[in-house]
């Protein structure tokens, strides 16, 4: 297992189990050249290479270990809550803020529209580059971003609005600040508003669904999550260098604690995969998006037409029901 | 002697010493505070509470230690003691989850990290919960989940309030998603009490961490804390790993919260009966 990326000239990054790819992108990259040089056409050659490298991807992606799956939620290219929401909803404004201490740059929220219908979106926000990721914190939100994110869900209860939340991040933000204004209580208090919401909740894990940080945007009616996100207690280093008492064993740790959309699904932690593009949602984000889209529609119909009280029973019969245990 | 049999016998009662430490029952007749080194004696340990003499430090107590020391006599009645985990993933570190489960049970005596039933406390009825830490670090699985669920429907029924003492290292791992999800089912149930008009005090031991401080240990009407306990999100390792810098002394104990606004009060041991007694009927006036 390595986690190394490389990068051809083409700007493409990729990862230590798509190698194989790399031969076939540099020969389509040289077709191509001699295609645009107008020497000869390579039209046909182009297209045969183009579906071979479909094939491979598709062979590579429907194969892929828990420990490259975590690889591919990770992707820096892979689309973004922000990305997501331009592609998906019309008429996005952002609104920002917790009205206490700041606004986190960590956690995007705002009003739109899907389909025409008013809604209320956010999630966690992580970069592509480096210098995007440092003014995002990785995605990783400090308590302000929790308290922001429930004052917006606020907004949408009092106006009957239905809530889509993305789910992004490492985890909430470990720092002596985050500490200080009360991380655990923003997250926990979180947990019990979203229990109590009167509207259509759906969250969608689009990439890292990283424990308590996760979690405290995440009590949808329905949870959604993307063919190749993943949703756990503890990320795979994390847990291996605790259980496991060595950080290398993440790929060990990444199986046994069943954290991709499959296993999931198994679980009835999520209650439907919305597949992703041949080759993950980075190849084509429109299409991820359109993908996400109709399940997000599909899923909110049934929802719209219930009470608030049956909302509320709704989702607490949903987690109250989670748990597996034995009774003698 | 043979000098093997030496040094394994020296192995062995480093281990014992390690273990006696890590669960904080003391084995022998004295006791050596962790903080202040103090020797004391073990009775007089137990007549104070389980509470230095010297530096006023709180040892940690067992599920069974907690209540005698808080309920009224015989007050106590434990429910759904019946429930016990299970290694549903399969789960296999140095140790399979199912063989540690078996193991934990015979050395604790208990069923999982959490005993929960009814209770009077200064003659006020009310559902209480106590962690124990002694159990997988007081690690929230589904038991505890459903069990602390439970004790929430409890009160609800009963028409009374809820007491839960967190002592717990955070969520289980060997349980995977299933024990995130836990906080999701507990915080849920909190909502339902709020709902109901009835109260909740949170009592927050050393330790209360990572995600039962990210639930409900942090949603009490009244949060109190015990002296010097460690309650925080992320813990002090993983934060000086990420921001790579020495923490502030005193960051995230007891006396560290009350300053920013996270507890009521920080508690001694000696006083928590009266005080949650008061807390109690203040709440009962009707």
């Amino acid at each position: 297992m390595s986690d190394k990326k490389k990068k051809n000239n083409n700007n493409r990054f990729v990862l230590e189990f798509e190698k194989p790819l790399l031969e076939l992108y540099e020969k389509l990259d040289g077709l191509k050249e001699v295609s645009s040089e107008g020497k000869m056409d390579m039209g046909e050659e182009i297209r045969l290479l183009e579906k071979r490298i479909e094939t491979v991807k598709r062979d590579i992606y429907t194969k892929l270990t828990p420990i490259q799956t975590v690889q591919v939620a990770r992707h820096m290219q892979r689309p973004t809550t922000l990305d997501y929401i331009s592609h998906i909803f019309e008429d996005y404004i952002e609104l920002h803020g917790d009205r206490n201490f700041s606004d986190d740059p960590a956690l995007v929220s705002g009003i739109a529209k899907l389909n025409g219908r008013s809604v209320v979106v956010l999630g966690q926000q992580k970069g592509k580059t480096t210098k995007e990721n440092i003014a995002r914190n990785f995605g990783m939100a400090n308590p302000e971003g929790y308290r922001k994110a429930l004052r917006v869900m606020r907004i949408a209860e009092r106006y009957e609005k239905p809530i889509i939340s993305f789910i992004d991040t490492p985890g909430a933000y470990p720092g002596i600040g985050a500490e200080e204004r009360g991380q655990a209580e923003a997250i926990a208090k979180n947990l019990r508003e979203m229990a109590e919401l009167t509207v259509p909740f759906i969250a969608v894990v689009t990439g890292e669904g990283g424990s308590g940080g996760a979690l405290g945007i995440g009590m949808g009616n329905r949870v959604l999550i993307l063919e190749f996100a993943i949703y756990s207690v503890i990320s795979p280093e994390g847990c291996a260098s605790i259980l496991f008492r060595d950080a290398k064993r993440a790929n060990d740790a990444a199986n046994a604690m069943k954290i991709t959309a499959k296993d999931l699904l198994k679980l009835d932690v999520v209650d439907e995969i919305v597949k992703e593009p041949v080759g993950g949602a980075h190849n084509d984000a429109k299409q991820a998006a359109s993908f996400i889209k109709s399940a997000v529609i599909k899923n909110l119909e049934p929802l719209l037409s219930l009470s608030h009280r049956e909302l509320i029973a709704d989702r607490y019969n949903k987690f109250r029901k989670m748990g597996i245990f034995v009774e003698e | 002697m043979s000098i093997h049999a030496w040094f394994k016998r020296k192995k062995k009662a480093k281990e014992a010493a390690y273990v006696r430490e890590r669960l904080d029952i003391p084995g022998n007749l004295w006791v050596k505070c962790y903080k202040c080194s103090e020797a004391i004696f073990a009775s007089d340990l137990e007549t104070n509470l389980k509470v230095c003499p010297k530096c006023g430090y709180h040892f940690k107590l067992t599920a069974g230690e907690r209540i005698k020391q808080l309920v009224d006599n015989n007050s106590f009645k434990e429910i759904d003691a019946n429930i016990r985990s299970t290694d549903f993933l399969n789960f296999n570190d140095s140790k399979s989850y199912a063989k540690r489960i078996e193991a934990t049970i015979l050395k604790s005596h208990l069923k999982d990290a959490i005993v929960i039933g009814p209770a009077k406390i200064d003659g006020v009825n009310c559902a209480l919960a106590v962690m124990d830490f002694s159990f997988m670090g007081g690690s929230v699985g589904s038991v505890v989940g459903e069990k602390v669920a439970r004790l929430i429907e409890l009160a609800v029924e009963k028409k009374c309030p809820a007491i839960i003492f967190s002592a717990s290292g955070g969520m289980r791992m060997q349980e995977g998603i299933m024990s995130l999800m836990q906080m999701a089912k507990t915080s849920a149930a909190l909502g339902r009490l709020r709902e109901n008009g009835l109260p909740y005090i949170s009592v927050c031991t050393d330790p209360t961490t990572g995600g039962t401080s990210a639930s409900f240990a942090m949603l009490g009407d009244i949060n109190i804390a015990e002296p010097g306990a460690l309650i925080c999100f992320a813990g002090p390792r993983v934060i000086e790993q990420t921001i790579r810098q020495k923490l502030p002394p005193g960051f995230q104990r007891s006396e560290y919260l009350l300053e920013h606004g996270m507890v009521d009060m920080v508690c001694e041991r000696k006083k928590l009966k009266a005080t949650l007694g008061t807390i109690l009927k203040w709440f009962n006036e009707r």
